[in-house]
C-alpha cells in the first residue's frame, strides 16, 4: 500500500489542541506528562524529511525559555514569598530604579510560580515544534482557500529563506576568518551581513524569474470589486456582532450579526477565489483518519476544559503556600485522548531511494574510467546513503 | 521557431547590450550561445521567453517572435507553455520542497486538470530518468539530480523550446555530463529546440547544430560552430589546435581531430618541458595524517602532503572527494586532526590575523571575502588589516595585470575580476602558501588564461600554490603537480604531465588527440601538414607507447 501522508491541517489541529491543553494547566507533573506524550507521538509518527529534523531545536528553545525565566526570577524576583531558599548579595540600585531589586533573598513561592508558568509556555512551544515535524508547514500553507493563495505563496517562500540564510551565514562567517576578521565585533558583523544580504537578494530574484517563467500568475482573472466590498462589509458586520455580544443584552441580534457576517466573509472568499484558476496536484484529502486525528486533539482539549473546571486545584496547584502538586487519574484524561491518535495513524516514510539509484549516482562517466580506477577507489559514501537508506538499501515502508 | 528581428536592447539608455540582432533558430536545433562574460548571453536568452524586458526592465526595440508569438505582447508566464527556462543554480529556482510537487508546479499554474497532471508527471519523470526520486526532498539531491529536476519542472508544461543559461556552471564534471547528455537526448529523441549558453565549450560543441557568437560589441553572429570557432575570441582547446594547424574548420570532437592528425602528418614541438623535478629544499607546508570529519562523514582520511615553494599543485577528483575540505583544513579554516606545519607554525593554533601571513585561502565564492562598497575601500582595508604600507594591495592587484576602477562596487565586477581582487587582498599579507578553492568556476576562457598567468607569476615569486579544480584543461596549463583524490584519500600524486596523460578521465583534449605523445596544452603543439620536420623538434612518444586507457 502506498504510504499516504495525513492532511497537514489534521496534525496541526491536533498539536494546537494539545498546546491548548497545556494552556489550561500549570501542574508541572501534568505538563511533564504532556510533553512526554506529544514528543512520543512525534517521534513515532514524524515524516523523514529535512523540515522534520527541527524537533531538537524546539526542545532546546523550550528548555531555554525555562532557564531564562528562572534566571530572571532569581536575579530580579525580590522576596515576596516567605520560604527563603538562599540569599544572594543584594546590589543597591540608584534612586530612579526604585521597585527593582537586584539579588537579595530568593524565596520558594514566586520561584515555583515562575517555573510552573515557564513550563506551560515551554510545552506550548514544543507542541508547535511537533506540528512542524509531523507535517510540512509548506504543505499546510498550500492547503488554504484560493482567496488566500497569494499570501500563502509569500509565506511559503519566506519560510524557505530561513534555512538558506543560515547556510549562507555559516559560509560567509568561515570566509571572514580568512581575512583575519572576527565576526564578533561590529565591523565584522557588517562584513557578515552584506554578503549574506547579497546572497538573499540574488536568490529571490532567481526564484521570482523561475516562478514567472513557469507560468505563475498566468491564470488570474481581474480582481473583483464586488467580492472585496462583500468581504469588508461582512467583516465589519461580524465585528459589530462581537461587540454587541460582549456589551449589550440584545443577544439574538448579536448572534444574528455574527452569523451573517461570517457567512458574508465565506461567500466573499469564495467569490474572490473563483478568479484563480490554478489546479492542485495531489491535494491532501480530509477523510476518516483525519477526522479521528482531529477528534483526538479536540477531545483532549474538551477534557482539559471540563476537568480544569472540576478539579481546579489539580490543574492549577497553588504555590503559596508551596505544596507538592498531585495528579489524579481523571486529570490525565486529556493525555490519554491525545495519545489515542497513534491508533488511526501509521508511521510515514517518504519514498527511499532504491539501491539502483545509489549505484547510479556513483557511476563513472565511462567504463574505461571505472577500469582505470578499479581497486584504487571505492564509491564515496553518499549523504543519502548515510542518513536515509537502511544498510541493505531496500525500500522501507514501516507498518504498511 | 525563434526569430530575432532587428533586436536591440539596453538596460540603461545609451549602453546597448544587444544591437541589431537578426537571426533565426530553426525547429529541432541545438543552438550554442557563446561569448565572453558580459557580452549579453543571459540577456539574449531572457529575450526568448520574455523575461527580458518584462522582468528585468530596460528598453527593447525590434521584435522577438517565438512560435508565432511576439514577446512584446506576451508576458513570460504566458509563454510558459512554449518556452521552458532553466537557470544556473537549480536550488535557487525551486518553489516547492518535493520532486513531484516541483514538477507539478508549472502545470498547476497553467490550470491543467489533476488527472492529466498525474500522467504528465510520470512521463516527465521517466523522460529525465528520475522516476525513483519522485517523493524525495529537493534539498537532499545531488547537484546533477537537482538540475535534471529543474529541467523536468519546465518540461512538464510541454514547451517546444528549452532555454538553458549555463546549466552546468554549478556542477562537477560528472554531473555536468549527466545534464548535458539529458539535453542532447531531448534534442535527438524528443525533437525539442534547445538554446544553450555554456562556458566549457569542449563538452558540448560536438552536439551543437548551430552557434550564436556574441563578441561583446552588442552584435551577434550566427553560423556553424566549426566555422565560427575559427575567429571567435573564445577558444576551446580544439579551436586553438585548428588555428595552429591552419585548418579551415574546427574539429568539434577529439575523434575528428585525431582523424585529421592521422591523415595529415603531424609534427609535434613539445615546449620546454616544465616538468622539472620539484626543488628538494624545505617544503613551505608539511602536513601529516590530516583528517577532517563532519559528524559521521570522513571527508579527508589521514592525508600526508608537502607543498614546495615555487610549485603549483592541482587537486582534482569528483565532488565530495575531499579536495575543498583538505584545502580548508590546511588553511586552518575548519577543525582537523593531524600534524600541520607552515614555516614551523601550526595555523590552527594561531589567530586568524597571524595565520594569514603564513597561509591564505581564496574560497569558492570569492565575493564572500568582499563587503565594502568600492574597490578602493576594499584595497585600503586590505592594507590596514595586513599592516602593510598603504598602496600595497593596489600594487599587487596591478602586478596581477588587473586594472579596476577604484569607485566600482565589487559586486558589479565580473567573476574573474572579483577573483583577482580577492586574491590581491589575500596576498597583501604576504603568505608563503596560497590556496585557491575552485577558482575556475564561472570563468570564461580569457579569464581562465589570465588566471593561468597569475598562477605562473605566483609560482615564479616562490609561493607554494595549491588549487582545487574540476577543469582538466586549466590544471594542465597552470599546474606543475597534480594530486588526485577520491573518497578522502590521495590516489595519485605526481607531476602534471605524467598524471594527466595516464588517466583517461583527467586527460586534457590535447592529450587525447595526440596520444601516445604526451602533449597537454595547445601551446605545445606545432603542426605542419606538409610534413616537413623542423630540426630537433620531434615529439617524444610516451614510454609505454600504449593506448589511452592504461
Amino acid at each position: 500500500m502506498k504510504p499516504t501522508v495525513l492532511h497537514p491541517w489534521a496534525w496541526w489541529l491536533w498539536a494546537l489542541c494539545l498546546g491548548g491543553v497545556a494552556g489550561f494547566t500549570t501542574n508541572p507533573l501534568l505538563l511533564a506528562w504532556l510533553a512526554l506524550a506529544v514528543s512520543t507521538v512525534t517521534i513515532m509518527r514524524r515524516v523523514d524529511a529535512p523540515w522534520a529534523r527541527s524537533v531538537r531545536a524546539y526542545f532546546i528553545l523550550a528548555a531555554t525559555v525555562i532557564v531564562i525565566r528562572v534566571f530572571f526570577q532569581v536575579l530580579l524576583g525580590g522576596s515576596s514569598g516567605h520560604t527563603v531558599l538562599f540569599v544572594l548579595p543584594q546590589i543597591p540600585l540608584p534612586e530612579w530604579a526604585a521597585g527593582i531589586t537586584l539579588g537579595g533573598s530568593v524565596t520558594l513561592e514566586p520561584l515555583l510560580y515562575s517555573i510552573y508558568d515557564a513550563m506551560r509556555l515551554a510545552v506550548i512551544l514544543l507542541c508547535f515544534g511537533c506540528a512542524n515535524s509531523l507535517s510540512s508547514p509548506r504543505q499546510a500553507l498550500r492547503s488554504v482557500p484560493a482567496a488566500l493563495y497569494e499570501i500563502s505563496v509569500a509565506i511559503v517562500i519566506a519560510l524557505s529563506v530561513a534555512p538558506q540564510l543560515i547556510e549562507s551565514i555559516q559560509r560567509v562567517a568561515k570566509a571572514r576568518r580568512l581575512r583575519g576578521h572576527s565576526t564578533k565585533k561590529l565591523r565584522g558583523l557588517i562584513g557578515l551581513v552584506i554578503p549574506v544580504l547579497g546572497d538573499a537578494i540574488d536568490r529571490s530574484i532567481s526564484l521570482a524569474a523561475s516562478m514567472q517563467s513557469r507560468g505563475f500568475a498566468s491564470r488570474r482573472g481581474k480582481r473583483s470589486a464586488a467580492a472585496l466590498a462583500l468581504m469588508v462589509s461582512a467583516a465589519m458586520l461580524a465585528t459589530f456582532g462581537v461587540f454587541l455580544l460582549l456589551g449589550t443584552t440584545w443577544l439574538a441580534l448579536a448572534v444574528l450579526c455574527l452569523i451573517a457576517g461570517l457567512l458574508g466573509v465565506i461567500a466573499g472568499m469564495r467569490l474572490a477565489g473563483r478568479r484563480l484558476q490554478v489546479t492542485r496536484f495531489n491535494p491532501p484529502t480530509w477523510s476518516g483518519r483525519e477526522w479521528l486525528v482531529a477528534a483526538s486533539g479536540l477531545l483532549a482539549l474538551a477534557n482539559a476544559i471540563i476537568f480544569s473546571g472540576i478539579q481546579p486545584g489539580i490543574y492549577n496547584p497553588g504555590t503559596d503556600p508551596a505544596i507538592w502538586p498531585t495528579l489524579t487519574l481523571p486529570a490525565l484524561a486529556p493525555l490519554v485522548t491525545g495519545i489515542l491518535v497513534l491508533i488511526p495513524t501509521a508511521p510515514v516514510r517518504l519514498q527511499a531511494p532504491d539501491a539502483a539509484v545509489l549505484v547510479g549516482r556513483q557511476r563513472p562517466l565511462r567504463p574505461s574510467l571505472a577500469a582505470a580506477m578499479e581497486g584504487a577507489t571505492t564509491p564515496a559514501p553518499s549523504r543519502v546513503a548515510n542518513s536515509r537508506v537502511p544498510k541493505n538499501g531496500v525500500l522501507t515502508q514501516v507498518g504498511q | 521557431m525563434i526569430s530575432f528581428e532587428n533586436l536591440s536592447f539596453a538596460y540603461s539608455p545609451g549602453r546597448q547590450t544587444l544591437r541589431n540582432v537578426n537571426l533565426e533558430i530553426a525547429e529541432g536545433e541545438l543552438c550554442l550561445l557563446v561569448g565572453p562574460t558580459g557580452a549579453g548571453k543571459s540577456t539574449l536568452l531572457g529575450c526568448v521567453n520574455g523575461l527580458v524586458p518584462h522582468f528585468t526592465g530596460g528598453t527593447l526595440t525590434g521584435r522577438v517572435v517565438v512560435d508565432g508569438r511576439d514577446t512584446r505582447k506576451y508576458q513570460p508566464q504566458d509563454l510558459a507553455d512554449v518556452v521552458g527556462y532553466v537557470g544556473q543554480d537549480p536550488l535557487k529556482s525551486f518553489v516547492t520542497d518535493i520532486v513531484a510537487d516541483e514538477i507539478a508546479y508549472a502545470m498547476e499554474q497553467l490550470g491543467i486538470s489533476p488527472a492529466a497532471m498525474r500522467k504528465r508527471i510520470e512521463e516527465t519523470l521517466d523522460l529525465m530518468g528520475i522516476a525513483q526520486l519522485r517523493e524525495r526532498p529537493l534539498a537532499e539531491l545531488s547537484g546533477g539530480q537537482q538540475q535534471r529536476v529543474a529541467i523536468a519542472a519546465v518540461l512538464a508544461a510541454q514547451p517546444q523550446i528549452l532555454v538553458l543559461d549555463e546549466p552546468t556552471s554549478a556542477l562537477d564534471p560528472t554531473a555536468a555530463q549527466d545534464v548535458l547528455s539529458a539535453i542532447s537526448m531531448l534534442v535527438h529523441e524528443v525533437g525539442m529546440t534547445v538554446v544553450l549558453a555554456e562556458h566549457r565549450l569542449e563538452r558540448v560543441m560536438h552536439a551543437a547544430d548551430s552557434m550564436i557568437w556574441l563578441p561583446g560589441t552588442g552584435a551577434a553572429e550566427y553560423g556553424k560552430p566549426a566555422q565560427l570557432l575559427r575567429h571567435t575570441s573564445v577558444i576551446p582547446p580544439l579551436a586553438a589546435l585548428a588555428r595552429i594547424a591552419e585548418w579551415e574548420d574546427v574539429p568539434l570532437s577529439v575523434r575528428d581531430a585525431r582523424r585529421r592528425i592521422q591523415t595529415g602528418q603531424p609534427v609535434l614541438q613539445l615546449a620546454q618541458s616544465s616538468t622539472s623535478t620539484p626543488p628538494s629544499d624545505t617544503p613551505a607546508l608539511q602536513a601529516n595524517k590530516i583528517t577532517v570529519r563532519y559528524g559521521n562523514t570522513l571527508a579527508v582520511n589521514g592525508v600526508d602532503l608537502a607543498l614546495e615553494p615555487g610549485t603549483v599543485t592541482a587537486f582534482m577528483g569528483r565532488n565530495g572527494a575531499g579536495k575543498s575540505s583538505l584545502l580548508w583544513a590546511l588553511a586552518g579554516g575548519i577543525p582537523s586532526t593531524g600534524r600541520l606545519s607552515v614555516a614551523g607554525h601550526d595555523p590552527r593554533e594561531m589567530t586568524p590575523d597571524a595565520s594569514r601571513t603564513l597561509i591564505t585561502l581564496v574560497p569558492q565564492t570569492a565575493a564572500d571575502l568582499l563587503y565594502l562598497p568600492t574597490v578602493a575601500d576594499e584595497l585600503a582595508q586590505a592594507d590596514k588589516e595586513s599592516a602593510a604600507e598603504p598602496g600595497t594591495a593596489l600594487a599587487i592587484l596591478q602586478s596581477l595585470g588587473i586594472e579596476l576602477t577604484p569607485e566600482q562596487d565589487p559586486r558589479d565586477l565580473s567573476e574573474g575580476q572579483r577573483l583577482a581582487l580577492a586574491l590581491a587582498i589575500q596576498l597583501t599579507a604576504r603568505p608563503a602558501v596560497v590556496l585557491l578553492d575552485e577558482p575556475t568556476r564561472g570563468l570564461d576562457y580569457s579569464a581562465k588564461d589570465h588566471l593561468t598567468q597569475i598562477v605562473k607569476e605566483l609560482q615564479l615569486a616562490g609561493k607554494a600554490v595549491a588549487i582545487s579544480t574540476h577543469d582538466v584543461e586549466f590544471a594542465a596549463a597552470a599546474s606543475t603537480r597534480v594530486v588526485l583524490m577520491a573518497d578522502g584519500d590521495i590516489i595519485a600524486d605526481g607531476d602534471t604531465r605524467t598524471v594527466v596523460t595516464s588517466s583517461p578521465a583527467y586527460s586534457p583534449q590535447m592529450a587525447k588527440v595526440f596520444a601516445p605523445f604526451d602533449v597537454i596544452t595547445p601551446s605545445e603543439v606545432a603542426i605542419r601538414l606538409d610534413g616537413e620536420v623542423p630540426a630537433g623538434t620531434k615529439g617524444n612518444p610516451r614510454p609505454n607507447d600504449g593506448q589511452v586507457a592504461s
